[in-house]
């Protein structure tokens, strides 16, 4: 797994860099937002282009449209499904209207769907997902259809079930007088926890300072911007030489304004958006806190009851009760069922542990790559300062020596 | 409370616009100040003890805007002037301070010369000055004598204001070399008095404005900071009077500053009083009582409005109307092309000033701005390196750790080095503040003009007045067989009112030319100061934010782009994590 190296369409995500062209691979892109829909019902829709090799793939490149609510359908399938995978994240639904259709929150949010797909592509048990495929191929009406099925109030009865076992679960502890919920006490997992929730604190200060630094780039460009114009004016009241070297320095101000403004744009795309991406896979890694916290209490509890019944049926046995028949049945669907949620923990407990390995690795690459990013800008920004101030140095010294000043 | 200042400001001498003005010089300078005094705050927010924070040895800059680098500045307070950049008023006025040598060598920057350094145009003319030093200090309450006017008050304050001045100017006599020191106190009354005793004697020239009365001020503001904002305005006031090449060598400055005890020049008299004085003269003016209706040749050599000829000052006003609505050209007009075109300049100038300057203060605001939001980061980024040093649980984020230290160092120091250009910046671009203020005294120079021609018209309109008086008088005489006693009498009085009064237009006229000539030499002086100074800022300001390539910072600390430092300290980290790009597995 490679993470992505600059951002924008990754050229191969999967490709080993030891094999030759014929290895399997599998690239998507999200490209060409497009506005579509009038008023209120207005949204953006993406062309998503899957170029790959793979047998189980329809084609060698396949092309569908697709809109944010697509995506957020295939994440929640595999949030449901992947229960201890770190999701990847997707970028945040905006709130405020006139800023939905801003050519940068455009092209943020591409940019992160982007590499929303390619991160599930990457992964090795996501890549192979059922509703992965669905979303790379299933031309748009039948999307649309598995979209509002899946989304609306008609729930498979599955979730139904499990919704009801949920609530039956908390009455029950309540009923038992058990108020707090059963929690692990694995000190490893403990410190992760801990680790996580500092993060997400840190990380959100950061990226807040980060919002703030932009933002500041823009308007120190503005400022810059505004005193060129009005020392070339001044400068227009002086008069022949002394009034040249005015507009220079105005100009070169002017200039620099542009060059700020760029330094925030790089800012904004390459610093800003990682760390909120960042704060994003932390979010995600706390969803599966929670999915594991569940998964556990699930399996204490049947766990506990599966004792219980075992230890009724032993009584029932002793006492040769026509009832015995009954309870076996009952007592072994409870024992499936209890193997079933100590599985699909332990399970969970698995994937974390490789995702959390997976996770810090690429967030060092991608941070590395962030600050590594931030730090060429600021040196480029001030670089170019340097030079441009320096022109009007010259063009001043020179002034200086004809007019016989020292 | 002020109760006398209070008092004080019922009498107002033609108050001009100064106010409004100075105000907004005021406002600017507090929000520079501000802006600067804000630092140290955050600063010592910040220096959480990290090692991080420490100031580096090698980033040390004195607050001196030599153009050449000359400043050969001590290290003395290095640690201070990085940590705790001194405010902008500190910077260019300071209290009286034994340290300071000889001023105009630019040195003891930190707490402040008066003077900027030995190579600023400004501090070149400075050294012309007959005075090293000028400072106010020690704000000092008083009780006013009985008889104060103001119910319940009573209090003023006075400040004791130190010179310095050069060796051979002493009033001693002793032939000493050595320059010489008095001290003086005086009241803020003393210094109106000063003001308008120099405005009458250097009529047409550009006298620096004094601060103003601020009546509001003195209400609103804590009585602290109010003293504290007049002790400041009040030393930068004599200081410019000191640095201008007549007025500085004037008696009344020097009498101001040196003589002990109650100021010996004549006080300007209230309103009220004058208008008094004036209104028992007019019976006698208008029934025409001999000399009581003449007018005083020498009075014409001030402007009528503040005196207390109260014919005077309706004629002239008369005079004025009748040149805007009479429709018939006055006997002497403004003639002078190259005079009106310089006075459109100067309005121009004037305009383009005031916007150049607040565009400054966005743009120092901007840069401070960004130097904090810069340690703000970099604060964050140690944080979290902090927290990831601590709770690593993998390797990988020991990696990230020390990586993300690493920006954040270049961040801090990013945000160091963005102060310390705004310090410098500030200073530079107050030049253009400087002559924003100067442009007052331009405009009042120039209506001292207007005013001294007004007079000279006028008195021209009376001179044709009582000619063609006489001449009805003499035509209606002759007719009379044998002469005409009472009108022969009357002719001889008019004749006389004529002849007092021509000597009355030349005296007008003389002070008119003066006035004129007073106008012309000051432009001239004022320009080639304007170019002088704006080129000095334009260096200033550039060179402050030029790369230098040497990495020698003590030898040429205002040269040290900050830019370049910053360059290199961002491609250090660059270098650092390039890493990253080239791929790992």
């Amino acid at each position: 797994m490679i993470p992505p190296q600059e951002i924008g369409p990754p050229k191969s995500s999967s490709q080993s860099p030891r094999s030759p062209s014929g290895a399997p691979f599998l690239s998507i892109s999200v490209t060409d937002p497009v506005k579509l829909g009038n008023g209120v019902q207005a949204y953006i829709s993406y062309r998503v282009i899957t170029k790959t090799n793979l047998p189980e793939f329809q084609g060698p490149e396949k092309i569908v449209i697709r809109r944010y609510s697509d995506f957020v359908w295939l994440h929640d399938k595999l949030a449901d499904k992947y229960k201890g995978i770190f999701i990847p994240p997707l970028p945040e639904k905006s709130a405020v209207e006139k800023f939905r259709f801003s050519a940068e929150f455009i092209e943020m949010r591409r940019q992160a769907l982007d590499i929303f797909v390619n991160r599930i592509a990457s992964h090795p048990e996501l890549k192979q997902s059922e509703d992965l495929k669905t979303f790379l191929e299933e031309d748009e009406e039948a999307m649309e259809r598995i979209r509002s099925f899946e989304t609306g109030i008609f729930k498979k009865p599955a979730d139904l079930l499990q919704m009801f076992k949920d609530v039956q679960t908390k009455v029950t502890d309540v009923v038992l007088g058990k108020e707090k919920p059963v929690e692990e006490t694995d000190p490893e997992y403990e410190k992760l926890k801990h680790y996580i929730f500092g993060l997400e604190d840190h990380l959100t200060e950061t990226q807040k300072q980060a919002v703030r630094l932009v933002k500041r780039h823009r308007e120190l460009g503005q400022s810059l911007s505004e005193f060129g114009k009005a020392i070339k004016l001044l400068g227009a009241c002086e008069g022949d030489s002394l009034g040249k070297v005015f507009a220079e320095l105005g100009s070169k101000s002017e200039l620099l304004s542009i060059k700020l403004q760029k330094e925030a744009h790089n800012l904004l795309m390459n610093f800003e958006e990682p760390l909120k991406d960042y704060v994003r896979c932390v979010q995600s890694i706390k969803d599966s806190f929670s999915h594991r916290a569940n998964a556990f209490r699930l399996h204490c509890e049947l766990t506990e009851t599966t004792k219980l019944k075992e230890i009724n049926l032993e009584k029932l046995n002793l006492m040769r009760s026509d009832k015995t028949r009954e309870a076996e049945i009952e007592y072994r669907e409870l024992k499936a069922e209890s193997e079933e949620a100590t599985r699909r923990f332990e399970t969970i407990i698995k994937r974390m542990n490789e995702e959390i390995v997976r996770f810090q690795e690429q967030k060092t690459a991608e941070m590395g790559l962030a600050f590594h990013l931030f730090a060429k800008g600021q040196a480029k920004l001030a670089n170019d300062i340097a030079d441009a101030w320096r022109s009007v140095l010259t063009k001043i010294e020179a002034y200086s020596l004809s007019s016989g000043h020292d | 409370m002020m109760g006398p200042e209070i008092a004080s400001g019922f009498d107002s001498p033609p108050e001009r616009e100064e106010m409004e003005s100075l105000a907004l010089s005021d406002a600017s300078a507090s929000a520079y100040r501000s802006a600067m005094s804000s630092i140290p705050a955050s600063i010592s927010a910040s220096s959480d003890g990290d090692p991080l924070l420490a100031p580096p040895p090698t980033l040390h800059f004195p607050i001196s805007s030599s153009a050449s680098g000359h400043g050969g500045n001590p290290a003395t307070s290095t640690a201070s002037s990085f940590l705790d950049p001194p405010s902008y008023a500190d910077v260019v006025f300071s209290p009286f301070d034994s340290h300071n040598g000889h001023g105009g060598c630019g040195s003891g920057a930190d707490n402040g010369s008066l003077l900027r350094s030995d190579s600023s145009p400004r501090s070149a003319r400075a050294a012309k000055s007959d005075y090293i030093k000028i400072s106010v200090s020690n704000p000092h309450k008083e009780q006013e004598t009985a008889n104060s006017l103001v119910p319940g008050g009573g209090t003023y304050f006075t400040y004791l204001i130190t010179t310095r001045m050069r060796a051979g100017f002493a009033a001693n006599g002793d032939g000493e070399s050595e320059p010489v020191e008095f001290g003086v106190r005086r009241r803020f009354r003393d210094v109106v008095t000063l003001s308008d005793r120099l405005a009458e004697a250097y009529r047409g020239f550009f006298i620096p404005p004094r601060p103003d009365k601020s009546v509001v001020e003195s209400q609103v503001l804590q009585k602290n900071e109010f003293v504290e904002q007049r002790r400041s305005a009040l030393e930068k006031y004599l200081w410019r009077l000191a640095e201008h090449p007549v007025i500085g060598k004037s008696d009344e400055f020097r009498v101001f500053l040196q003589a002990k005890g109650k100021l010996p020049l004549p006080t300007t008299t209230d309103v009220a009083s004058r208008m008094l004085d004036g209104a028992v003269r007019l019976p006698k003016q208008l029934f025409g009582e001999g000399a009581a209706a003449q007018v005083v040749p020498q009075e014409v050599v001030q402007p009528a409005k503040g005196g207390r000829d109260l014919l005077r000052i309706f004629k002239e006003l008369k005079q004025a109307v009748t040149n805007e609505w009479g429709g018939v050209k006055p006997l002497l007009v403004e003639e002078d092309k190259e005079f009106l075109e310089k006075k459109e300049k100067m309005q121009d100038l004037e305009q383009q000033l005031s916007s150049a300057s607040q565009q400054a203060e966005v743009l120092v605001n901007a840069q401070q701005s960004i130097g904090e939001t810069m340690g703000e980061i970099g604060l964050a980024f140690i944080k979290l390196t902090k927290f990831e040093t601590e709770e690593a649980v993998y390797s990988s984020q020991r990696i990230r750790a020390a990586d993300t230290k690493n920006v954040a160092t270049a961040a801090v120091k990013a945000s160091r080095l963005y102060r310390e250009l705004n310090a410098q910046t500030v200073k530079h671009l107050d030049t253009l503040h400087e002559h924003l203020g100067l442009m007052l005294a331009v405009n009042s120079a120039f209506s001292e003009r207007t005013s001294a021609l007004l007079t000279v018209q006028t008195l021209m309109s009376d001179l044709a007045t009582l000619n063609t008086r006489v001449d009805k008088l003499e035509a209606a005489s002759s007719k009379i067989f044998g002469g005409d006693r009472s009108r022969l009498h009357k002719i001889e009085e008019l004749r006389e009112t004529i002849r007092v009064t021509e000597d009355a237009k030349g005296c007008a006229i003389r002070e008119y030319e003066r006035i004129k000539e007073n106008n012309r030499n000051e432009l001239n002086r004022l320009d080639q100061e304007r170019k002088d100074d704006f080129l000095s800022m334009l260096k200033g300001f550039v060179i402050n934010q030029v790369i230098d390539s040497s990495i020698h910072i003590l030898a040429h600390l205002e040269q040290v782009a900050y830019s370049e430092k910053l360059a290199n300290v961002w491609a250090t980290v660059a270098e650092d994590t390039s890493n990253y790009v080239r791929g790992n597995s």
